[in-house]
């Protein structure tokens, strides 16, 4: 995949087939991004995982926040990333080891290496993304911020997920 | 579209819009509406937080404006966009997220008049001091440059006269000083120059001119490139990477990053002053962009025969036009505005005051009235309209001394516009 420019396909796809999302580095606090991302991401209909050792223990928007990946006892479909770029190795080998499809890396995080061993074990990654933008730029919610989606189409607005 | 990039042409007709969702109506409805519903209590404050992309109430977003918003924000090549209810209105938000009392800001010289007022005196009340500056030498930015400065304003074709800004070099100017350029592209249109290809942060446009192209509707817009990083530089922008007090610490530039200065101006500026763009408005300016491209390119066509033939003229003493080959700022035109020159220039009339007013007064299919990019071909002069409340001195630095005569050159047929043009300088 060339991590500098992702086809919209590729993108729709990953939303679509996912249903379960563990986000590591969710913080409790209401007024941070990742708050902001996974209450989008509930509203869209994902289960969102936190995971946060200093968050340990917490309920954050509904769900026990874990320390680590290999905590948590329901299958994950991706691992999103809200840590900077040197801390992704040992999340991207945690997520390979729990069975992930997908690794994300959020807006400003990009970790090739972790990326090519994620690849090479079968994962899809994204990297310098948000899943809340990406499905709202997909959607056609976040035009309603004046946003350019470049998206160009003369079909009605598809539904990402349903 | 599959992994083909749209051409301009067709981003003018499908950018932003999309067959509604409901009822599969082709053209963008007007959502003629202030208000919209909440699902339940949680949605709402998700809405009010931010925390979810949707409709309010119309003073934030409305469905139709935004179409608008993005189809200028794709033809600009920008991030993202918010509309305003006039050019004005514009100016005064993009300086509201980058200002605080006490700061200041570049501005050209050679600028629209009614924004060399705004600058200079209403600006004053919020405490933000312009510093004028003569744009012919970039350079001239760099030695004004104070520490208290926040950005340098520009127009890329400047109104009234046929100036040329050379935005690249005043764009690496702004950005050795740490502050964004700021391009007011109304008079040249995307079409004729997209500022973000050479540098500029934020363009901004009265779509009141070309962009709706039919003079029938005010409007403005902000459009951010999303190239600029507000946290970085020795200069700050609290509005943009402080906790904003009125969204709970909320910072803007954190959460939102490339498109945090358009959300900013939305969700303070806009929320908190209020100068938004009516829906029918935003109806009828997204009508008229569609045919942005063919518009400008009659426009720039008719100009460019207009200016011939007063160059000719022996009533008229200069024409300043940057299509005319000897014309001072033909080289930064040939760069900057490669398909044409604009349709909005400046002659001279030998005699004067009076004459210009004679003129003015003698057309019979040029409209005599203050506004520019419209599908008529306009005329004013401007020291005894537009201008009038600018000094003798300023008159002169803004191109609007006594002689001067503005036209707007529309798409009727050309020969009819100089023939008008003709009968009307035989009466001076
Ligand atoms: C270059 C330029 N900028 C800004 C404006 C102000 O726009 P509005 O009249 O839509 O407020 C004008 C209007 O004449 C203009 O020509």
């Amino acid at each position: 995949m060339n991590h500098d420019s992702y086809p919209d396909s590729y993108i729709l796809q990953i939303l679509r087939e996912v249903r379960t999302i563990a986000m590591v580095g969710a913080s409790p606090n209401w007024n941070r991004p990742s708050y902001f991302a996974m209450k989008y991401l509930q509203e869209k209909g994902y289960r969102v995982i936190p995971v946060n050792p200093a968050a340990a223990g917490e309920t954050i928007l509904g769900e026990t926040c874990h320390a680590s990946l290999k905590d948590i006892p329901v299958p994950v479909d991706m691992v999103d990333c809200f840590r900077n770029s040197a801390a992704i190795p040992p999340i991207a080998q945690e997520a390979i080891a729990i069975g992930a499809k997908v690794l994300w890396m959020q807006l400003g995080v990009r970790n090739d290496e972790a990326a090519a061993r994620a690849e090479a074990a079968g994962l899809k990654v994204v990297m310098n993304r948000c899943p809340k933008i990406e499905f709202g730029r997909l959607s056609g919610e976040i035009g309603w911020m004046g946003v350019n989606t470049g998206v160009i189409s003369s079909k009605r607005k598809k539904v990402v997920k349903s | 579209m599959s992994n083909r990039k749209p051409g301009f042409e067709t981003l003018a007709i499908h950018a932003g819009a999309a067959p509604d969702p409901t009822t599969g109506a082709r053209i963008t409805p007007i959502f003629q509406t202030t208000a919209f519903v909440f699902d339940d209590v949680d949605h709402a404050a998700s809405l009010f937080n931010l925390q979810a992309f949707g409709n309010i109430y119309s003073r934030l977003t409305n469905p139709t404006v935004s179409v608008f918003e993005e189809r200028i924000a794709a033809l600009e090549g920008g991030r993202a966009a918010v509309a305003t209810a006039s050019g004005h209105a514009a100016q005064l938000l993009a300086f509201h997220t980058l200002m605080e009392p006490g700061d200041e800001f570049l501005a050209s010289r050679r600028l629209y008049g009614g924004s060399i007022t705004q600058f200079s005196h209403s600006f004053r009340k919020f405490g933000w001091n312009v510093i004028f500056v003569d744009p012919d030498d970039p350079q001239n930015f760099a030695r004004a440059m104070t520490p208290k400065c926040k950005a340098i304003f520009v127009e890329s074709l400047a109104n009234p006269g046929g100036i040329v800004c050379d935005i690249a070099a005043i764009s690496e100017v702004a950005h050795a000083a740490g502050v964004p350029l700021i391009v007011d592209n109304t008079m040249a249109s995307p079409w004729l120059c997209r500022p973000i290809e050479h540098g500029a942060d934020i363009v901004i446009h009265s779509t009141t001119k070309f962009i709706s192209g039919h003079g029938n509707s005010m409007g403005g817009v902000i459009v951010e490139a999303g190239k600029f990083d507000w946290s970085k530089g020795p200069r700050k922008y609290p509005a943009l990477t402080e906790p904003t007090p009125s969204y709970h610490g909320l910072r803007f530039y954190e959460t939102f990053g490339d498109m945090a200065f358009a959300v900013a101006t939305r969700a303070v500026g806009l929320r908190d002053l209020g100068p938004t763009m009516a829906p029918l408005n935003a109806f009828l300016s997204l009508a008229g962009v569609e045919t942005l491209p063919l518009r400008m390119e009659r426009h720039c066509q008719n100009a460019q025969k207009v200016a011939e033939f007063l160059s000719k003229h022996p009533k008229v003493a200069w024409v300043s036009y940057a299509g005319l080959p000897g014309d001072k700022y033909h080289a930064l035109a040939r760069k900057y505005l490669p398909r044409g020159a604009g349709s909005v220039f400046t002659f001279g009339v030998k005699g004067g005051y009076e004459t210009g007013v004679k003129l003015v007064e003698s057309v019979e299919l040029f409209s005599h009235l203050a506004n520019i990019g419209d599908t008529r071909s306009l005329i004013i002069h401007p020291a005894s309209t537009t201008h009038r409340q600018l000094s003798a001195e300023q008159l002169a630095a803004a191109g609007a001394g006594p002689d001067v005569v503005r036209l707007s050159v529309g798409i009727e047929n050309v020969e009819d516009i100089i023939a008008d043009l003709d009968q009307a300088l035989a009466k001076g």
